[in-house]
């Protein structure tokens, strides 16, 4: 049977939503912003960035946290505040969103490649189910060898949203990106 | 869910979010202070991370209260920071469940399974609240907390089937902890109302499956459910355990020593 990849929906209705947004600028100038905790990701590919509308020098950004206690959050204001004023918008407001929450489902495909390019593996390369919960038989392919013969050695990593496996294959210890 | 406007007021709205609140916000602060000291490297970050999870759904919860107060009294200057750091211990209303002391790891562990199976089963309630910003709180504190149920059931099994030591010392905790469980399933006048305006969680519907989770797990972990039917309460009036005020303490001591700091 010929498996043809397709993207999820969640994922094509949020680059439709950019396509369709009056300012591709401002959508553009973000990508340049990254997650200050994940910096090889961007706001857009990790998901986070939701909606940006401008009136004349004043734009208002939407992002939604990815965990409740993302101590990121401020960083990334300021971040985007200062992206923006490049473009001349002087006053930048940003709007946290909570509802719908945050689902890795909206990291990008080429987020997922840059965060497993970085080290850390993300979500979807959970052996099997990757939406069922982590259990100690739990195995994920290792970002730096690819072995899949990996064991769950915390399910809380670096940051709330990471759980820590180790490679046998290779002994290096990883992350990865928690499916939530 | 008939008169709801009429029955229920915009202080019992920040009354109940600023209530969950201090729940999340002390057991938050109560884990946080295992950090540097749990029993290894990978449970250190973990229990740092479960820590900062509820110091997220106080700041939601706060800052809710700080919204609805500020349009409530045309202020624009009470926030977050309003409810956690210039109250004091008579205005906390948490349930004292969450503020015994940390104890040993056995302690924090049985307090910690108990706490998370209550949440969520609350916060699966909370999320068809008819207030739109406690449900799509909820909805989000929802995900974290399943995370904190298993995190919590395997240190229970792993601590109560353990060592004789560990297991006396998790039937230690369980039985000293017990008394302060009755009080997570009771209502008073404020939540009643708030309930009946569906608004508010009925947290007694919660206990039978609440019951039936803990014992399962405690039972599977070779503990024993305990029989005492002593019960202490008080939190959602004011009146709290000798524990909290030191944990206040703590906590504002850098906020109201220099009011206004930032960094």
């Amino acid at each position: 049977m010929q498996v043809i990849p397709t993207k999820n929906s969640t994922q094509f209705e949020r680059e439709q939503f950019r396509r369709n947004s009056e300012f591709p600028e401002l959508w553009d100038c973000l990508d340049q912003v990254k997650d200050p905790e994940i910096p090889a990701l961007s706001l857009w590919d990790i998901g986070i960035l939701k909606d940006i509308e401008r009136q004349g020098d004043q734009a208002t950004v939407t992002i939604t946290p990815t965990y409740s206690g993302c101590p990121a959050m401020d960083a990334i204001s300021e971040d985007v505040t200062i992206a923006f004023k490049a473009l001349g918008i002087e006053k930048t407001v940003i709007i946290t969103e909570l509802s719908p929450p945050w689902t890795t489902d909206w990291m990008t495909d080429k987020g997922r490649n840059q965060l497993r390019d970085y080290g850390i593996a993300p979500p979807n390369d959970v052996v099997g189910d990757h939406e069922q919960p982590l259990n100690s038989e739990s195995q994920v392919l290792c970002p730096q060898c690819g072995s899949a013969d990996t064991k769950l050695l915390s399910e809380f990593g670096s940051t709330a949203c990471k759980a820590l496996f180790q490679c046998n294959s290779c002994h290096e210890s990883f992350d990865l990106f928690k499916h939530i | 869910m008939t008169s709801s406007t009429e029955t229920v007021s915009t202080q019992d709205i920040i009354d109940y979010a600023t209530r969950l609140g201090d729940d999340a916000i002390v057991i938050g602060h109560r884990l946080s202070e295992w950090v540097s000291r749990a029993p290894f490297i990978e449970e250190d970050v973990a229990i740092g991370n479960v820590s900062l999870d509820f110091l997220g759904h106080a700041r939601m919860y706060y800052t809710y209260a700080a919204d609805v107060s500020n349009k409530q009294n045309g202020t624009d200057d009470v926030t977050e920071d309003t409810f956690a750091y210039l109250r004091d211990e008579r205005q906390f209303q948490n349930h004292l469940l969450h503020e015994l002391h940390k104890g040993d790891f056995a302690y924090t562990t049985a307090r910690q399974l108990l706490v998370d199976v209550f949440n969520k089963y609350f916060l699966g309630q909370l999320e068809k609240s008819s207030d739109e910003t406690l449900a799509a709180i909820a909805m989000k504190a929802s995900k974290e907390s399943k995370y904190h149920c298993r995190r919590s059931k395997d240190w229970t099994l792993r601590l109560g089937d353990g060592t004789s030591e560990s297991h006396e010392r998790m039937q230690v905790a369980l039985n000293d902890i017990w008394g302060y469980t009755h009080e997570l399933f009771e209502l008073d006048e404020l939540e009643q109302r708030l309930v009946d305006a569906g608004i508010a969680v009925d947290c007694t519907l919660l206990k039978d499956s609440w019951l039936k989770e803990v014992t399962a797990i405690i039972e599977e972990a070779t503990l024993t459910v305990p029989d005492q039917d002593w019960a202490v309460r008080g939190g959602r009036q004011g009146y709290h355990t000798e524990h909290l005020g030191h944990l206040l303490t703590e906590m504002q001591f850098v906020h109201r020593s220099f009011p206004g700091a930032k960094w």
